[in-house]
């Protein structure tokens, strides 16, 4: 596990369903075949109403034209975040996309066992509402030991909550590398 | 103290006397369910995973439905069920419904009750949000994703922390212009779309318990809208007449001890409700029906998980019986059971699917279909500018096919009533 995730925000609202972060028409690609699966990456956040793309603004794509991977790798997003259903497609898209990392006030259930369980990102609790102080594009750097993160833009910074008990599944890289080292599969 | 019947259920599986909420268990999972969105997926994770020792823990207990994404040329979705029908076949998966075949079902929720996989005391995971549908029987129902499935498909286990339980209890009696639609959308409007996320929704009361298996499976496949872990109703005389004529085996009924502890709790007389829908583009965007009244309209939709069964029909073909439609309305009935069904029920000496066909509805084949958009040929899918009334469960964003549409949810009442006249209606206008 990194150390330290630096990178470029992409800044989003409350209530980011699945349906958002990956459109249901593009469930049917492979997640295994490695050229077919960048088609995730290209559709991540493609249903997000454009005026709430890339906060405060809006308007700013995820991905660029025909890309797969995003000059933006950590999200900010509110309440909520990944609601709706089930589909494992939606971390795996965001991964796809090149995202490290999310930090929401909440999310929904699934899709945060998902982003663990899968070793796809690391879905970061934040204490406090961030989508309104972090602008879409601010540098940020994320100090993994100790909860923190730094606004490089803005010369701010925030406290974020611990992993807590999931924490050995992340550092694991998921579900099954963490039962492996806990010999509870061989 | 006490436990919620969540919380019994839990503790029975992971073999414990006592669970406490926020706890993390390992359980031991009595079905896994999957379809032709999640399946190959979560089959690719587990040969990754486990590689040549890949083994099914349990063959009896995993099954499998295609239903998503079935009657379209969409050459990734075909190749998609083509991957479950190698699967089941390599491995000898009993419980397989392949399409093409007598035994296709359609959509998985409505499946596994009908096929007698949903029993009181147990516990199921599936690959979709809604699994939490089956919670109506009594049982800890809910949805994981592809990895999750994939490691109980090598080892019958799964860890999940024990939710907190909110009670919704409905006293009274429910109206005649009234369904278990109208009270999952009145608990989002309250809540909201995180109002129960990590908790358990246990509903409960006597309008509860008046409805049939079919609404109650309404109630609690919506238990997910609210970001809730599962929706549960203790098991009655109700769902044991359901349960005995399609699972032959010994199984427990749990309930709430008097003295459970209660994240916290929401009461209702259900004889005061009104109609309600929820507005785009979320589904706990509740109004009152006669407030957005007159509202013009481009399609109806009634058909999926949630509004797809046979008691669904039922209320529509009460409005649509010897009316016309004013737009273009789609029925989808849930499974090929309810097709079946619609051939045969009747009202007012008539059958359902003459009822339908005679007030000018499109009749659709057992599927998913448009509840959540699918390939651009999908039968119903909403688009550019459409405004839908309909029964499904979601109307995120884009959640029906086009971005720019709009979906509003609403009972099978409400749409039908709405489909007569072209524009959002009150069932109250055709029932008194």
């Amino acid at each position: 596990m990194e150390k330290v995730i630096q990178g470029k925000a992409y800044v989003l609202g409350n209530n980011i369903d699945t349906d958002q972060i990956i459109p249901a028409e593009h469930l049917v690609y492979s997640l295994n075949d490695e050229e077919e699966s960048k088609k995730y990456g290209h559709f991540a956040l493609s249903s997000v109403p454009l005026e709430q793309a890339g906060l405060p603004g809006g308007r700013i794509p995820f991905i660029d034209g025909d890309k797969w991977q995003s000059d933006f790798n950590i999200i900010i997003g509110g309440s909520n975040f990944g609601c709706g259903s089930s589909r494992e497609h939606a971390p795996f898209a965001l991964e796809k996309a090149g995202v490290k990392t999310i930090i929401a006030e909440s999310y929904a259930r699934i899709f945060y066992r998902n982003s663990v369980d899968g070793g796809f990102l690391i879905p970061y609790e934040s204490p406090i509402k961030l989508n309104d102080k972090i602008k879409t594009g601010d540098q940020l750097e994320i100090d993994i030991e100790n909860n923190i993160v730094k606004n490089l833009t803005r010369e701010e910074e925030y406290v974020l909550n611990p992993l807590g008990e999931v924490f050995p599944i992340v550092n694991a890289g998921g579900l099954f590398n963490y039962a492996r080292t806990t010999g509870m599969i061989s | 103290m006490g436990m919620t019947i969540t919380e019994k259920i839990l503790a029975k599986s992971a073999g414990k006397s006592f669970v406490t909420p926020g706890e993390n268990i390992w359980l031991n999972v009595d079905v896994l369910m999957t379809h032709d969105v999640c399946g190959p997926p979560t089959i690719g994770i587990w040969k990754r995973e486990f590689g040549g020792q890949a083994k099914i823990w349990d063959k009896q207990k995993l099954v499998i439905f295609p239903d998503h994404y079935i009657f379209t040329a969409d050459k990734y979705a075909n190749r998609n069920v083509e991957i479950l029908r190698e699967f089941a076949r390599e491995y000898k998966v009993e419980n397989y419904y392949d399409v093409g075949t007598d035994r296709y079902k359609g959509v998985c929720h409505i499946a596994l009750a009908e096929e007698g996989f949903n029993v009181p005391g147990t516990v199921l995971f599936g690959t979709d949000s809604h699994t939490c549908t089956s919670g109506a029987f009594g049982m800890f129902a809910t949805g994981v994703g592809n990895t999750d499935a994939a490691f109980i498909l090598g080892t019958g286990k799964i860890w999940e922390k024990v939710p907190e339980s909110i009670k919704f209890t409905f006293n009274g009696k429910l109206p005649k212009y009234i369904t278990a639609k109208d009270l999952i959308l009145q608990i989002l409007g309250d809540i909201t779309t995180d109002g129960a996320t990590y908790r358990s929704m246990e509903f409960d009361g006597q309008a509860v318990y008046d409805l049939s298996m079919n609404e109650r499976m309404t109630l609690t496949n919506m238990a997910i809208e609210a970001g809730g872990m599962n929706g549960i109703i203790k098991a009655d005389e109700i769902t044991e007449a359901y349960v005995k004529e399609r699972f032959d085996k010994e199984y427990e009924i749990f309930e709430s001890d008097s003295d459970a502890k209660y994240h916290s709790k929401y009461e209702y007389d259900a004889s005061l409700m009104e109609p309600v829908v929820a507005k785009p583009h979320s589904p706990d965007n509740r109004d009152l029906v006669r407030n957005v009244a007159g509202t013009q309209l481009t399609k109806c939709y009634i058909g999926s998980c949630t509004g797809g069964k046979l008691t669904d029909f039922q209320f529509a073909a009460e409005i649509l019986f010897g009316n016309k439609v004013k737009v273009p309305t789609f029925i989808v009935p849930a499974s090929t059971e309810v097709a079946k069904q619609l051939e045969v029920e009747t009202f007012n000496g008539v059958t359902l699917k003459e009822i339908f066909e005679n007030a000018g509805c499109d009749m659709g084949k057992s599927s998913c279909a448009a509840c959540l958009g699918g390939p651009d040929d999908t039968f119903g899918r909403s688009v550019d500018k459409d405004v839908v009334i309909s029964t499904t469960n979601r109307n995120f964003p884009g959640r029906m096919g086009s971005k720019k549409s709009e979906v509003y949810l609403a009972s099978p009442l409400t749409v039908a009533a709405s489909a007569v006249t072209g524009v959002i209606t009150d069932p109250r206008d055709f029932i008194s």
